[in-house]
């Protein structure tokens, strides 16, 4: 919003001296979660802002120091709730890095398709809702559709659709079905005209690139500084992805590019969002090759071998003794977790989420830490709405990609 | 990647010999205890240093341990070298009574707020920090709930205590004292350190 038009209103309304302090937030409907920004303005221009957080946290670490590790998946589902499977399977990947388990290698591409659905349908919420918020409502409706296609994928694999709780430690709680393929199948066909359309719609789109260049920038520096990751990083320019510097889940089998920004700011983040939107059906294109490839036994495991850690099934816990131990051990928590230290972390929809468990041998994690990425990077927005208009602040905000429940944790 | 836990381990030892204390790899992640005043000469030597550069810091978190007498709580660094890709944990030991570590908040912006969290649920004093005020809960709260003297679960039930959870004996979350009976819940352990 840095037009020369303008300028003359601004500069009659500066240096009056006197300032307004404007509550943004916690329930106002440009904010998109619940979340409080004290703005003191001077005019339209923002003099400082105070973020405050917390009000929906939910004590999800406390809570997971007396669960086992099963039923520690549901409340991860509640951090970044646009793209739940992300934060489940980064959660089994830490137990199996914990617990030293190897998963095949179907189970690792099925697992890539869902977490890059779950890519898609977190960007696309995001890049729509910058579109509202610059005041076209129509690309989000648009695009609805389709996010409802990623839901319905879900559903045939899991049963729910938002917070999915999606597979166990070791793999799937079953395989995909048919339906399930046929809809993904549905959805590489049909998407990427769709995301085309969608990008077309904004992407050079005068008002929409005069609302979101320039504004909230930041540079590379400061962006490592501040601990940005994900596509915020990115757009300012450093190609830091998890899923190529710490490849999880087989990621190394596939070929994609890292898109980047250069100044950080909306316009950028946009554009590195759409761009890796692109990458993820590129990479979901190549998993469900790989997975229609495989042939034989290998074409129809879903879960690693470990009786231990996954329920064995229910015809056999009636007929199989050892079926029926493990399924008991299980389903009570009985089960001892080894001793150790693990950081394990994935490229989520808006940073790298990590998962920094100890345990001391019990049965419950002894404490578990989420590296939440928007909390760390939503300490940064006051330095990048400082000095600009209000409306660009709403901008800043939904262009962050900040999800209340993983702020709070 | 260029750099080895062994080069690492190395350089740390070289340059501060009394400083760091213990090291050990696991999960192939090198983790090194240093002396809770020095922590900011280490990072920052992390920081600087031509080769080592660990210039993010990943993760700021704490840890309560109320059966190591006089280092209860421990203060977690993850740092990342971006260029040769390599990750380390950083530890340091406080009292509980007297948590104080200093800011890294000079050294990496992002620690702000990581700094606040920690400081709310553990009550770690960071010395040095611009706003050590609590983040997620209310500014009324007197007690540090992530610490292992706050049960989760309603204390009168027996078929909830922590044997059920797989810990017998007195390392149980802090819980028992040395002969096997509950601790009783000290009455605000000084609310806000301020």
């Amino acid at each position: 919003m840095s037009t020369t038009t303008d300028t003359a209103f601004q500069e009659a309304n500066l240096g009056s001296g006197t300032t307004t302090t404007l509550n943004l937030g916690p329930t106002h409907p440009a904010t998109h979660g619940v979340f409080q920004n004290i703005l003191e303005l001077d005019g339209e221009r923002i003099v400082s802002a105070e973020q405050t957080i917390g009000y929906i946290h939910r004590a999800f670490e406390k809570i997971a120091e007396r669960r086992p590790l099963y039923q520690i998946t549901p409340l991860t589902d509640r951090l970044n709730y646009c793209s739940a499977p992300i934060n489940n399977m980064g959660w089994h990947l830490t137990c199996e890095k914990l617990l030293g388990i190897q998963t095949p290698k179907r189970v690792d591409y099925l697992r890539v398709i869902i977490m890059e659905l779950a890519r898609i349908a977190d960007h696309l919420i995001c890049n729509s809702i910058v579109g509202v918020d610059t005041g076209a409502y129509t690309g989000f409706l648009y695009v609805m559709q389709y996010r409802e296609l990623i839901y319905e994928i879900w559903e045939e694999v899991c049963g729910s659709r938002l917070t999915t709780s999606i597979g166990r430690i070791g793999g799937f709680e079953r395989d995909f079905n048919d339906i399930a393929f046929t809809k993904l199948e549905r959805f590489l066909k049909e998407y990427p005209a769709v995301l085309k359309e969608f990008e077309n719609l904004f992407s050079r789109n005068r008002i929409f690139m005069e609302r979101t260049i320039g504004a909230g920038p930041i540079t590379a520096e400061r962006a490592l500084n501040y601990g940005f990751t994900g596509p915020n990083l990115r757009a300012a320019g450093v190609d830091y992805d998890v899923r190529v510097h710490t490849p999880y889940s087989s990621y190394q089998d596939f070929d994609f590019e890292i898109p980047t920004g250069t100044t950080g700011d909306c316009y950028d983040r946009f554009l590195v969002r759409n761009q890796e939107m692109y990458q993820s059906l590129n990479i979901i294109t190549q998993a469900y090759r790989k997975i229609q490839d495989m042939k034989g036994e290998e074409a129809t495991i879903f879960h690693a071998d470990i009786p231990e850690y996954y329920l064995p099934e229910k015809k056999d816990v009636y007929t199989k003794m050892e079926a029926l131990i493990y399924h008991f051990k299980i389903v009570m928590g009985e089960v001892e977790i080894p001793p150790g230290e693990v950081y394990s972390s994935v490229e989520g929809g808006n940073g790298e989420l990590g998962f920094y468990i100890i345990s001391d041998g019990g049965r419950t994690p002894y404490r578990l830490h989420f590296r939440r990425p928007c909390f760390i990077y939503y300490q940064a927005f006051e330095e990048l709405v400082k000095g600009s208009m209000l409306a660009d602040a709403i901008i800043v905000l939904s262009s962050l990609n900040l999800i209340a429940g993983e702020m709070d944790g | 990647m260029g750099l080895s836990n062994d080069l690492i381990q190395q350089k740390l030892e070289e340059r501060f010999k009394d400083v760091v204390l213990q090291t050990e790899t696991s999960y192939d992640m090198l983790s090194v205890e240093v002396a809770a005043p020095e922590i900011l000469n280490v990072l920052q030597f992390l920081f600087d240093d031509q080769e080592l550069k660990f210039r993010f810091l990943t993760d700021l978190t704490a840890v309560h341990y109320p059966a190591f007498k006089d280092r209860e709580l421990a203060v977690v660094y993850h740092l990342h070298n971006l260029v040769d890709n390599c990750r380390i944990r950083i530890k340091v030991f406080v009292p509980v009574q007297q948590p104080d570590v200093p800011s890294a908040v000079n050294i990496f912006s992002a620690a702000n707020w990581l700094e606040r969290e920690t400081y709310d649920f553990f009550g770690i004093n960071f010395t040095g920090h611009p706003n050590l005020i609590r983040i997620q809960n209310v500014e009324e709260m007197d007690y540090f709930p992530l610490r292992k003297e706050f049960p989760l679960e309603d204390q009168t039930r027996i078929d909830k205590d922590d044997e059920m959870f797989g810990r017998g004996g007195n390392f149980d979350f802090g819980n028992r004292q040395s002969d096997g009976s509950p601790t009783q819940i000290p009455e605000s352990t000084g609310g806000n350190t301020q």
